[in-house]
């Protein structure tokens, strides 16, 4: 239960810790919050020969809004996302998770930037990003790019992050008019993974109609779950409790729940369903 | 890259309970084993070393954290509040007390962590729901005592250390 060695470096600019990946690659490991590496370290299950403590770039410590787009820093603590006033104020579906994510004691310490790149399918970060239509800033010492929320989660613990990068800011853009967003999982005891989760983004138009929807499932296969046919079918139509009933339920058919001692993926399926209905008459619900 | 055989050792310069250390540590060493072995301060314990229990949670900057996911070589520069910074076996203090007194604690392991993740809930909530509480300890594990004394401890806690108002009156 204790860490094998490494050689520990705590860079102070950003430019030496890519220097450092672009070095070592796949043997040295960023430490950020450390919330999910170190337990894996104490189990052995990671096994990094070294460590680059990026918690000095506090000049990634930072949330701020540029041309009306929600700009976090990587190394933000997942605790602020909380209690922001401008993110509280336009971005509220962040504020609604975090209170999800673990206990506060972890929250001060995870980091969004290392919540991302860890990538967990059950985690509530890249769900949210995903339903958000966030980009990610990915830097290396010869570039940056930046890469879709779409495209950035690849499959378990797996990014589109390359071997000498490291993601450095995340962006989400400014929700149009008349959108409304919801939240909601299911777990056994508060702060545990959920069994299942859904966040939801609807935007109406001027009749009431869908002009536009996202439904992205937590812990429902190896990545966010996007139901892209469920929410297409919502385009165009009143979102009364019929369009609401059928896009969740054919939501169902395009998870692909793994299960667990705790939930069979019917019984995943079954959340998915309940959630669904209950996130999208909410989220149609704050629209208006 | 060759693996370090030799441990590889890092000078931190921390301040614990208001003291000032300067100490060596081994890279891969966690936080809560240098508090409790080099630092002698058993007061914090080590429950399950991967976050889920809660035991070993501190103040790190202020901040309620557990010190079995953060490596010693990290508290470099900051300033750490363990248990033994709360009241004294001879003087407890007020969240002692209210745990004192509504028997909040019965084999005792968990307290330490939970009385450090109630002491900055109580700055941050000082007049909190029964709800409130509940779910503040929701990331300390206690096997004993059914949380029910707990909560009593923590809301007995956040009503006396309410100021009393000395404003004299006209």
């Amino acid at each position: 239960m204790k860490p094998a060695p490494f050689v520990y470096h705590a860079p102070t600019s950003l430019g030496a810790a890519l220097m450092l990946k672009a070095e070592h690659g796949d043997e040295a490991k960023f430490l950020a919050g450390g919330q999910s590496l170190i337990p894996a370290m104490n189990f052995r299950i990671a096994n990094p020969a070294l460590l680059v403590d990026v918690n000095k770039l506090a000049a990634l410590d930072y949330i701020h809004v540029v041309a009306g787009e929600l700009r976090i820093g990587a190394l933000t603590r997942v605790q602020r996302l909380e209690h922001d006033p401008l993110v509280r104020a336009h971005w509220p579906l962040l504020p609604e998770t975090v209170p999800h994510i673990a206990h506060p004691q972890i929250r001060n310490r995870s980091t969004v930037g290392g919540s991302l790149a860890h990538a967990d399918p059950a985690a509530e970060l890249p769900v949210i990003l995903t339903a958000l239509g966030g980009r990610l800033r990915l830097q290396s010492s010869t570039g940056e790019r930046w890469v879709g929320a779409d495209d950035f989660f690849v499959s378990l613990f797996t990014t589109a992050i390359a071997t000498d990068e490291m993601l450095v800011e995340v962006a989400i853009p400014a929700a149009p008019a008349r959108t409304g967003t919801a939240f909601m999982e299911v777990a056994r005891r508060h702060g545990d993974y959920a069994m299942l989760g859904v966040a939801v983004v609807v935007t109406l138009d001027a009749a009431g109609a869908c002009s536009a929807a996202r439904l992205i499932f937590l812990n429902a296969g190896d990545r966010p779950m996007n139901a892209q046919r469920a929410a297409a079918a919502l385009l165009g139509q009143l979102p009364g409790s019929a369009a609401i009933e059928a896009a969740a339920s054919s939501a169902t058919e395009e998870l692909e729940p793994m299960g667990s001692v705790h939930a069979t993926p019917a019984y995943q399926r079954h959340l998915a369903r309940v959630l669904a209905r209950r996130a999208l008459r909410l989220a149609v619900q704050r629209a208006n | 890259m060759q693996r370090e055989t030799m441990p590889e050792t890092h000078l931190i310069q921390t301040t614990v309970n208001g003291q000032a250390y300067e100490r060596h540590t081994e890279a891969r060493q966690l936080l809560s084993d240098f508090l409790r072995h080099d630092l002698g301060l058993s007061g914090l314990h080590v429950g399950c070393e991967q976050g889920a229990c809660g035991a070993c949670t501190i103040l790190f900057d202020g901040q309620p954290v557990r010190a079995c996911l953060m490596l010693a070589v990290q508290a470099d520069g900051h300033a750490l509040l363990t248990v033994e910074s709360l009241g004294t076996p001879d003087k407890l203090n007020v969240l002692q007390s209210a745990f004192w007194e509504k028997h909040g604690l019965q084999c005792g392991y968990c307290t330490a962590g939970i009385l450090m993740t109630l002491t900055a809930f109580l700055q941050d909530n000082p007049t909190p729901t029964e709800h409130a509480v509940r779910t503040a300890l929701s990331g300390n594990l206690c096997r004993c005592t059914g949380y029910q004394n707990i909560v009593a401890a923590a809301l007995l806690a956040a009503e006396q250390m309410q100021p009393v108002d000395s404003t004299p009156q006209p």
